[in-house]
């Protein structure tokens, strides 16, 4: 009996946490479906917001600036980030550990003094537009690039490598056929990480950015200030199922080869 | 050994890591087809010099000659030397096949070639029929031999293996050390062998070289190094030994723990301190009284072939190995035959002291 009820509370627990996080986007989900420009009557069902947001052209620009800018600044942070990963690791341990830190401080600093500092900086050398968000964003990857392959590169077994060398192997050959196999995990987690952090940030874009210049997160909040459009309703669910199908994608694809990975780890 | 043409010299090659000296200019002559094994305890530097060899570090000084030229700053894989890694490194997402295959696959060999290639490996070392496994479905015993085929079958001019058998256990040990004696006469190529077994560096070489800390302590045939070991660490690290600190009264005549035996050796000056190697199964045992050194019996063990006995005489314990047994207790007697008495240089600096002690 007693068990029963200890059951029962758990799980009315849970459920309240998941209520308290998710209705709201519920809510939202329901409104974008609502003929009705009212927040409270529901005025039947109608997919003309849908509609209405693949047609707006500042809602579609802003799309593919957020993607082009997530792609290429991953893209970048990566190619910046492993050789970085490579030489933070061959230093000595008090070199090394003033590289951590001072790796970490991007991360852990308030995203608003990082955007403040990176416009000063950009206004004094270039005029804001795309490429000053996408080396704005890029450099805040990096970190997150770096902390992702770090550990895999100092677990890097070496011994096939020099095995391939003695075979007769070039370096270059041997290391992209013995070393990097090691690395991929920890290269495609850093892509993914700067993705999730390009697509997420606010702060940095804002104060980064050019005239014109919109990411989905920027301009909701420019239309926000003019008044709440339904079209955003639609635009933000699409967003929240975007990430929900990437998220189980990333996850079902990590499990299948967390069995390989684990053996990948052995060489 | 001097008969064969020379292959590889190592000149007065230094190397350290860090604030550590490894290897303390090392003059190194190895000839061609020669089963040359670096025997010494770990950490003294032996895989240091047989990375030196195969390309894998760089000394700090000094060259590697290989057949006269200098190579000392041609990578590993522009050397024709192939090397069996103390840890297999066998790679681990191929198959043996693909394993075996792979440094003639670089070499852009035909596909017949290889097949016949990889038959022919497989073959030698006894691993007929394992072409589609993977490494981790293997032993270790036919990792090692796996990695031993993926090495020959470039046809190096020398193979180095790193302590190839030092995971595998004594059986599967004495096993392997006949089979790579066999591959090596069937190859007829050079091998450098590290190990730091003295047995199987006694069983295998044609020449031994002993180091220690970085230093080469003495060169040559097994037998060589065994019968007269030049110092008192090559003499208790191959085999035991009795040595006993002594004084050279003259040519042919040691005075060893106050009683002068004949020798054989000469040219260490008179009444100068040397020390003095005896084997443990050179020593003759008496009665008491009928030798040279009268003595009490304190232990006796049964080793299989022999019996092995500590005998003190005065404050020195002597090990002696024996066929016939004496009673703990008892009183005996030993002699040794002239030729027996192996007399050595005592070691000059710290450096070379401490080594003795640390054995
Ligand atoms: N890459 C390295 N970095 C630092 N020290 C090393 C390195 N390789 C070897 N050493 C040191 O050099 C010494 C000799 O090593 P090694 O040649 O591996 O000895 P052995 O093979 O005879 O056991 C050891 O003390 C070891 O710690
Ligand atoms: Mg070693």
């Amino acid at each position: 009996m007693r068990d029963r009820a200890v059951n029962f509370i758990t799980r009315f627990y849970l459920l309240l946490i998941f209520l308290f996080l998710y209705s709201p986007i519920a809510v939202l989900m329901v409104l974008s479906f609502n003929d009705s420009r009212s927040r409270v009557v529901w005025g039947g069902f109608t997919l003309k917001w849908y509609e209405r947001m693949f047609t707006s052209p500042h809602i579609t620009d802003a799309l593919v600036t957020t993607l082009a800018l997530a792609f290429f600044a991953s893209l970048l942070a990566v190619l910046i980030g492993f050789p970085a990963s490579f030489g933070i690791c061959m230093l000595r341990r008090s070199g090394r550990s003033v590289m951590m830190t001072l790796v970490n401080i991007p991360l852990l600093d308030a995203d608003i003094v990082t955007g403040i500092s990176m416009m000063l900086f950009f206004m004094r050398f270039m005029e804001l537009s795309f490429s000053s968000v996408l080396i704005a964003h890029t450099v805040f990857c990096i970190p997150y690039v770096i902390l992702a392959l770090m550990p895999r590169v100092e677990a890097v077994d070496w011994t096939p490598y020099e095995s391939a060398l003695d075979l007769g192997a070039t370096q270059p050959y041997a290391f992209l056929r013995m070393v990097m196999p090691q690395l991929y995990s920890g290269i495609i987690s850093g892509f993914f990480m700067s993705l999730t952090m390009s697509m997420d940030d606010f702060a940095i874009t804002y104060f980064t950015k050019g005239a014109g210049v919109n990411t989905l997160s920027t301009m909701i909040y420019g239309e926000i200030r003019k008044g709440i459009k339904p079209e955003l309703y639609a635009l933000s669910t699409v967003i929240f199922m975007a990430v929900l199908i990437l998220l189980l994608a990333v996850n079902v694809a990590t499990r299948k080869k967390g069995g390989e990975t684990g053996e990948g780890r052995a060489y | 050994m001097s008969d064969r043409p020379v292959l590889i010299h190592l000149e007065h090659v230094s190397k350290s890591f860090g604030n550590s000296l490894v290897l303390d200019d090392l003059d190194l002559t190895i000839c061609k087809n020669e089963f040359v094994t670096l025997l010494g305890p770990s950490g003294c530097g032996k895989t240091t010099t047989l990375r030196i060899i195969g390309g894998f570090e760089r000394p700090d000084s000094g060259r590697v000659i290989f057949q006269g030229e200098d190579i000392t700053g041609v990578p590993a894989n522009k050397r024709p030397i192939n090397t069996v890694f103390q840890k297999y490194a066998l790679f681990p997402h191929m198959t043996v096949e693909e394993n075996v295959a792979f440094g003639l696959r670089i070499r852009k060999k035909s596909r017949e070639y290889i097949r016949e290639k990889i038959d022919y490996a497989l073959k030698l070392v006894n691993l007929e029929g394992f072409e589609k496994r993977m490494p981790k479905s293997l032993s270790g015993g036919q990792q090692q031999r796996v990695a031993i085929a993926r090495a020959i079958v470039n046809e190096p001019e020398v193979l180095l293996l790193d302590e190839p058998l030092g995971a595998l256990d004594l059986k599967l040990r004495q096993e392997m050390q006949y089979e790579l004696i066999r591959m090596k006469n069937e190859l007829g190529i050079t091998f450098i062998y590290v190990t730091h077994d003295q047995e199987e560096a006694l069983t295998m070489s044609d020449n031994v070289v002993v180091m220690n800390q970085g230093y080469i302590q003495q060169e040559g045939s097994p037998q060589k190094i065994y019968d007269e070991p030049e110092n008192a660490f090559v003499a208790d690290f191959i085999g035991d030994s009795n040595i006993i600190r002594s004084t050279m009264v003259r040519d042919r005549l040691v005075n060893i723990l106050g009683i002068e035996f004949e020798c054989v050796d000469t040219g260490f000056g008179e009444n100068r301190p040397v020390d003095v190697v005896i084997r443990p199964e050179d020593i003759v045992l008496a009665p008491e009284r009928e030798g040279a050194l009268n003595g009490e019996v304190t232990d006796v063990i049964f080793k299989g072939v022999h019996y092995e006995m500590c005998i003190m005489t005065g404050d020195f314990e002597w090990i002696v190995h024996s066929t016939r047994r004496s009673e703990p207790g008892s009183g005996v007697s030993i002699s040794v035959d002239p030729f027996d008495i192996q007399i050595m240089n005592i070691p000059e600096s710290e450096d070379e002291e401490a080594v003795k002690l640390d054995i």
